[in-house]
């Protein structure tokens, strides 16, 4: 740390809004970067295997495991007798979902036990050898099934209301009623969910989970084992993507590690293989949204009724704040004067859905749109017109309330949707498509410019705060911890960048460590778009604490005055002295000055009442907007997207290189699943899209031909986040809405744009055409 | 060991190159995938397992083989790539691409710069397939690049940086000292030639608690005959694009295995004046040259099967024999009226393609026989060729349908002959007789066709599932009619990502 000692470089590598290279890009390209898997195994470690039903709803009659046990290899089989604590891994309390299924089964794919046996391949193929025997009960899979079966609710549903929707519809001019379908989605994170479990002394139990939430797993491997928290550490160094995947999916794999390894006293493995993962996690919900619009002859909207219907699986899990989210965003970006939207968390007997990118909002903007392009096709306008028409308003035009009843005070809308048309030559583009259209029988052409307004927060208010946890050493180098688990969308370094431009060091003197329950507790998912919000603030907060230690130990020994002190980059200015900050810190060391603080943040302003469907559950909006032009070919349906044009607002980036990767990474993704990803259970409830032969996420050759993506480089964020900037995770995932539309447009034109194509989710080759043919049939 | 076997047996163990280390394999099973040996027993953990189906490409390394003497190094999926496949060649993983001294080789340099990585999973994978790309490629267009890519996923980037880092390594190329295989290429060739000139065939035996399992590794065509008359039970593997599955995904216990792929005598292609004539080992990558050249609409129909790792392993020999009905070989071939040899210890014969699939999962080949070549004639003079691949996603996809259209016409625009074929509507791949009856002698006019594709439907009866409803593959099957006469009418109306003068 010497090297430094006559520095006199005017700025550091890596202070806040430089586009750094992700902090483990040279580990990633050689191969070096360490997951679960690639960890050396501590001597005499098991591996687990699952035991799944094949029964989408069913009593248990008997379990014979006789077979299993006496399988080469295997060294024992957990069932849920052999749970020491509680057998419940329900992540929001609601004791509906076991580790193992005990009496009754409800997803086709569900774990009745585990096989822990001296290899992986040894348990896997173990597993396979149980005798289960069943009495079949009455199952239902997708959301119409749960409806005709009057299928009970996973949670109480949620109401938003404002003004007389009910009347104001009956008064409209006009008045349009439909409804549309939006599939699921597999996160498919390229790493699949992976435990690893150590036992120790006494209680203690260490386990390395792939997950983004370290703290619920520690509280579940404790719940299950029956054991206090503080026996349970989790780590986490990094997961090979996890998109909500494993927000709360990844506690089945470590609470059964957990538990065998206790059982057992070596070290126990879960690494379930794709096929496996795919069947026994959740994904996003799908939804059918049933819509009621009034409207006038201009394209105004006067009220909406809605209804969003979820698939929400066998158990809670987190679809009650998902659901909730898709009522949150159910407006998108536009202001309903009167509005009444419900939600239905519907049980199905499929895996329970869980977080994914997004969580809920993508599938409430959806149907937005979808209201918007029934109002475009009636009124015979484009859509993007009947958007503008409807944007929320900017404060004191009498259109800024949302349906809970929040303000949207910060609104850039407009801006940005403006910046991109003339960017993105929306107006000429639009009209040559027209032209080109009348003249090609079968290939047609479609363009959409679509808004993002995404809220940020966790609408469980609770979950709005982090701790971090900053040592400076006596050599000056610097270790950061912090609650944000790193999958890929460069949280770390980011609040890598923080700390350093708090001491206004080198970002190379920085360490970042692996995510650790025994560092930072009681912290929150990653989630939520919210990582980089939360941690970058508690990580500031931890840094400033033992600057101003550093600033009043230099004030006292150098006998200055606080403004005397001044970090330079890489030194400090004390006085007439400029020392280098390690010389400063080995000397409030000796000095016996504390070089390490915990550092926490709460998000202000922020509360919500569920009951009453009202409050501020968001402490801002993240705002953007995407032109996407397609082409269809309508005789197969097959389709390609030619050009997409992005203008995103991050507030002031952070690390503007990697929130670009995040507005490419998540446009993409949206695409996928909005395109070519499709969930087919067949009549078994079974998931027969369960590995990439058979679910279909883009590839390179997918992406847009031309991809012209941009940050709003004038935006800042109207509150006093990490340096004004805004999350980024989540409201990219939305542009990609641009693309439904524009093959929504490429359709219509088969019937000169008087229809709606109703084109539903995921926009599949087959659904293209269906829609197609339907059009042809009314022309 | 059967007495029945009559060969030179050349050893127990397999020889092959690890990055810089020459191996002596002896002590495994005839499904142990190379991906388990890397991670599990070399330690080698950078190559990944993302699916353990060849489809996501995180398992990405290099296999280098002689081929015609030259060595050349492909992408494969080591997840499905069997240990007993490996006999001389040289296997590249991500370890051996960065010098000693830590200096990142270009293509992982261009990664870093262009910010290619984000959770970095898939990463390795895509590094090993830019590097393929790199070392065979001097400057790819986009579209080569996204074909070189077809076989990778990544699900965190949306692909434009990795495109652009493969852009902009192509743009500088130093010298040829600092990468390794351009460096050692000689050296490492020698050592291969020595290792495939020794005769006869290898036996290596695993045992473990469900007996002795062996994976045999003739060293001719004649002795895997007679080995195979031996031991008719066996089951004979090439690129095992789809018997990797039996393995990694059913569980299946395959004893004993054959390995056939390096069997120089099933890899040759070659045409002449009547057609061309197709090996059983060789690769859909090996035969795309020639088959793009002589029938250009099939040469696009085997760039989208699979990704680039696939294709280099996987054999169009094998996409016959297993007599899969979605398979994308089977239509074109049939409708090209291809002929069929299978081969024996005591003899070949040879029958129409179309006659080897019997029903679902059922193919007329006898105990003790394989597929030795399949024959392509050439479409007739003036002939109208086309297959038409349709799946849910364009490339790296499974066909929902696969329809493939031979039309030749009389001097009045009449149709003279038609052979149309299609997978995946029906339990094999599936001639359309009554359409093709139905179009004989008539005019090839627009009101011909429309009033004969509803033939289709006393043709085939598909199926629905999770690829296509049965009403898509039906009303699809009569569309791509459609789309083939607007085609040889001068108005082909195909959406194509790229120009031909962009590719």
């Amino acid at each position: 740390m010497d090297n430094t000692t006559f520095e006199t470089k005017n700025t550091i590598n890596g202070p806040m809004h430089a586009a750094l290279k992700h902090d483990s890009a040279h580990k990633h390209v050689t191969g070096s970067a360490e997951y679960i898997d690639d960890i050396p195994e501590p001597a005499g470690t098991l591996h687990g295997g699952l035991g799944l039903s094949d029964r989408a709803h069913a009593e248990i009659l008997s379990i014979d495991l006789d077979a299993v046990r006496t399988a080469p290899g295997v060294v024992a089989v957990i069932t849920a007798d052999d749970i020491p604590g509680f057998n419940d891994v329900a992540s929001t309390g609601q004791h509906d979902e076991p580790l193992l299924a005990k009496n009754e089964v409800q997803f086709h794919g569900q774990p009745v036990f585990a096989v822990i046996a001296e290899a992986r391949d040894q348990a896997r193929r173990a597993a396979r050898l149980a005798k289960i025997e069943y009495r079949d009960l009455p199952h239902w899979t997708d959301i119409d099934g749960a409806l005709e079966n009057d299928g009970p609710l996973v949670v109480q549903p949620m109401t938003l209301r404002r003004g007389e929707p009910e009347a104001e519809i009956e008064k409209a001019p006009l008045r349009l009623q439909g409804h549309m379908y939006i599939g699921g989605q597999e996160h498919f994170y390229l790493e699949g969910h992976v435990a690893l479990a150590i036992p120790g002394e006494d209680e203690d139990i260490a386990v390395w989970s792939s997950t983004q939430h370290p703290s619920e797993v520690q509280h579940m491997v404790a719940h299950v084992l029956g054991i206090a928290n503080h026996a349970v550490t989790v780590r986490t160094r990094r997961m090979g993507g996890g998109f909500g995947g494993k927000e709360t999916q990844g506690n089945q794999f470590a609470c059964l590690a957990a538990i065998a390894a206790k059982k057992l006293g070596r070290a126990v493995k879960f690494r379930p293989d794709r096929d496996e993962d795919m069947g026994v996690t959740g994904k996003r919900h799908d939804f059918r949204v049933d819509y009621d619009v009034g409207f006038d002859e201009e394209g105004r909207i006067h009220a909406v009724d809605a209804t969003y219907a979820a698939r929400c699986g066998f158990s809670a899990d987190l679809s009650g704040p998902v659901t909730d989210r898709a009522l949150f965003h159910a407006d998108s970006s536009y202001f309903y004067p009167h509005v009444h939207l419900t939600s239905k968390p519907l049980k199905t007997h499929t895996v329970s859905n869980t977080a994914f990118r997004g969580f809920g909002g993508p599938q409430g903007m959806v149907g937005a749109e979808r209201i918007i392009e029934e109002i475009a096709y009636a009124t015979g306008k484009d859509p993007l017109d009947i958007r503008k028409l409807n944007f929320y308003g900017k404060p004191g035009s009498g259109r800024t309330t949302t349906p809970y009843h929040q303000e949207v005070e910060d609104n850039i809308v407009a801006r940005i949707v403006g910046d991109l048309e003339a960017s993105s030559d929306y107006q000429a583009r639009r009209r040559a498509i027209l032209e080109f259209n009348e003249n090609s029988p079968v290939i047609r052409k479609g363009i959409a410019l679509t808004p993002v307004k995404f809220g940020i927060s966790f609408t469980m208010t609770a979950y709005n705060q982090a701790g971090a946890l900053v040592h400076i050493y006596q050599d000056g180098s610097i270790h950061l911890n912090h609650g944000g688990t790193e999958m890929g969308q460069g949280l770390y370094v980011k609040v890598a960048q923080v700390v350093a431009d708090t001491f206004n060091v080198d970002i190379e003197r920085v360490k970042i460590t692996a995510t650790t329950t025994g560092k930072v507790p009681n912290t929150s998912a990653t989630a939520a778009s919210s990582g980089s919000d939360l941690n970058g603030m508690a990580a500031y907060d931890a840094a400033r604490q033992i600057k101003e230690r550093l600033i009043d130990f230099a004030m006292r020994q150098w006998s200055v005055r606080r403004v005397e002190v001044e970090f330079l980059p890489n030194r400090v200015r004390i006085g007439a002295e400029v020392v280098p900050f390690d010389t400063l810190v080995r000397a409030a060391y000796y000095d016996r000055v504390q070089l390490s603080a915990a550092g926490f943040y709460k998000t202000p302003k922020i509360h919500w009442d569920r009951k009453e469907g009202r409050g501020h559950p968001f402490y801002y909006f993240a705002y953007g907007a995407a032109a996407s032009e397609v082409s269809i070919d309508t005789l197969t349906g097959e389709y390609q997207v030619e050009r997409t044009d992005i203008l995103h607002d991050v507030g002031k980036s952070l690390n503007p290189a990697i929130d670009i990767g995040q507005v490419e990474g998540g446009f993409v993704q949206g695409m996928g699943w909005l395109t070519t990803e499709e969930l087919w259970w067949d009549d078994k409830g079974r998931l027969r899209t369960h590995a990439p032969s058979t679910y279909k996420i883009p590839l390179a050759s997918d992406r847009p031909k031309i991809f012209n993506v941009k940050l709003a480089e004038w935006a800042e964020n109207a509150e006093p986040t990490i340096g004004r900037s805004k999350a980024v995770g989540e409201p990219p995932f939305m542009l990609a809405i641009s693309v439904l539309e524009a093959l929504s447009m490429a359709v219509a034109s088969v019937a000169d744009y008087r229809e709606c194509p109703r084109l539903d989710a995921p926009a599949t080759p087959e659904r293209v055409l269906m829609a197609v043919e339907r059009l042809k049939g009314m022309g | 060991m059967t007495t029945a076997i009559r060969f030179i047996l050349n050893g127990t163990a397999i020889r092959f190159i690890l990055n810089g280390e020459e191996i002596t394999l002896g002590d495994f099973g005839p499904t142990e995938t190379l991906l388990d040996y890397l991670r599990l027993r070399r330690r080698l953990t950078g190559t990944k397992e993302g699916c353990a189906e060849g489809d996501c490409g995180a398992c990405t390394v290099l296999v280098g083989r002689l081929i015609d003497g030259r060595l050349v190094y492909e992408s494969v999926n080591a997840c499905i790539r069997f240990l007993g496949s490996l006999h001389g060649t040289h296997v590249v993983t991500v370890e051996h691409l960065a010098a000693k001294d830590g200096t990142l080789h270009p293509v992982q340099q261009a990664m870093v710069d262009c910010h290619g990585s984000q959770c970095g999973f898939c990463t390795p994978g895509f590094v090993m397939s830019l590097y393929g790309l790199w070392l065979s490629n001097e400057a790819p267009s986009r579209a080569e690049i996204e074909t070189a890519l077809q076989g990778n996923l990544c699900r965190c980037t949306g692909y434009e940086p990795i495109v652009k880092a493969a852009e902009q390594v192509s743009a500088s190329r130093p010298s040829a000292l600092f990468d390794p295989l351009e460096r050692d290429r000689t050296e490492i060739a020698a050592k291969l030639w020595s290792i495939q000139s020794e005769n006869g065939t290898i036996v290596v035996e695993k045992n473990d608690e469900n007996g002795t399992a062996r994976s045999i590794v003739p060293s001719s065509i004649t002795e895997f005959a007679d080995i195979l008359a031996a031991e008719p039970k066996a089951t004979i593997v090439a690129g095992s694009t789809d018997v990797g599955l039996w393995v990694t995904k059913q569980m299946r216990l395959l004893n004993p295995v054959i390995f056939i792929n390096h069997l120089p005598e099933l890899q040759s292609i070659a045409s002449d004046e009547k057609g061309i004539t197709i090996g059983a080992g060789v690769t859909y990558t090996q035969a795309f040259d020639l088959l793009s050249a002589e029938i250009p609409t099939f040469g696009r129909l085997i760039d989208r099967i699979g990704g680039s790792q696939v294709r280099n392993m996987g054999t169009i020999g094998g996409n016959i024999a297993n007599g899969s009905p979605i398979g994308d070989t089977p239509p074109p071939l049939i409708a090209l009226g291809a002929q069929l040899t299978l081969r024996s210890h005591s003899g070949r014969r040879t029958m129409p393609l179309e006659d080897y699939f019997l029903a679902y999962g059922r193919q007329d080949r006898l105990p003790g026989e394989f597929v030795e070549k399949v024959f392509v004639p050439r479409p007739a003079e003036g002939a109208h060729f086309a297959v038409y691949k349709i799946s849910k996603r364009r490339d790296e996809d499974i066909s929902a349908l696969c329809g493939a259209f031979n039309l030749t016409l009389d001097r009045d625009g009449k149709v003279e002959a038609i052979r149309i074929a299609f997978g995946g509507m029906a339990a094999t791949p599936k001639r359309a007789a009554h359409v093709e009856e139905a179009l004989t002698g008539k005019p090839w006019s627009w009101n011909v066709i429309s009033a004969v594709r509803d033939a289709f439907d006393q043709d085939y009866t598909p199926l629905t599932d999770w690829r296509a409803s049965a009403e898509y593959r039906s009303l699809a099957a009569k569309n791509l009619l459609t789309r083939f006469f607007l085609e040889t009418a001068g108005a082909p109306a195909e959406l194509r990502r790229f120009e031909p003068e962009e590719a």
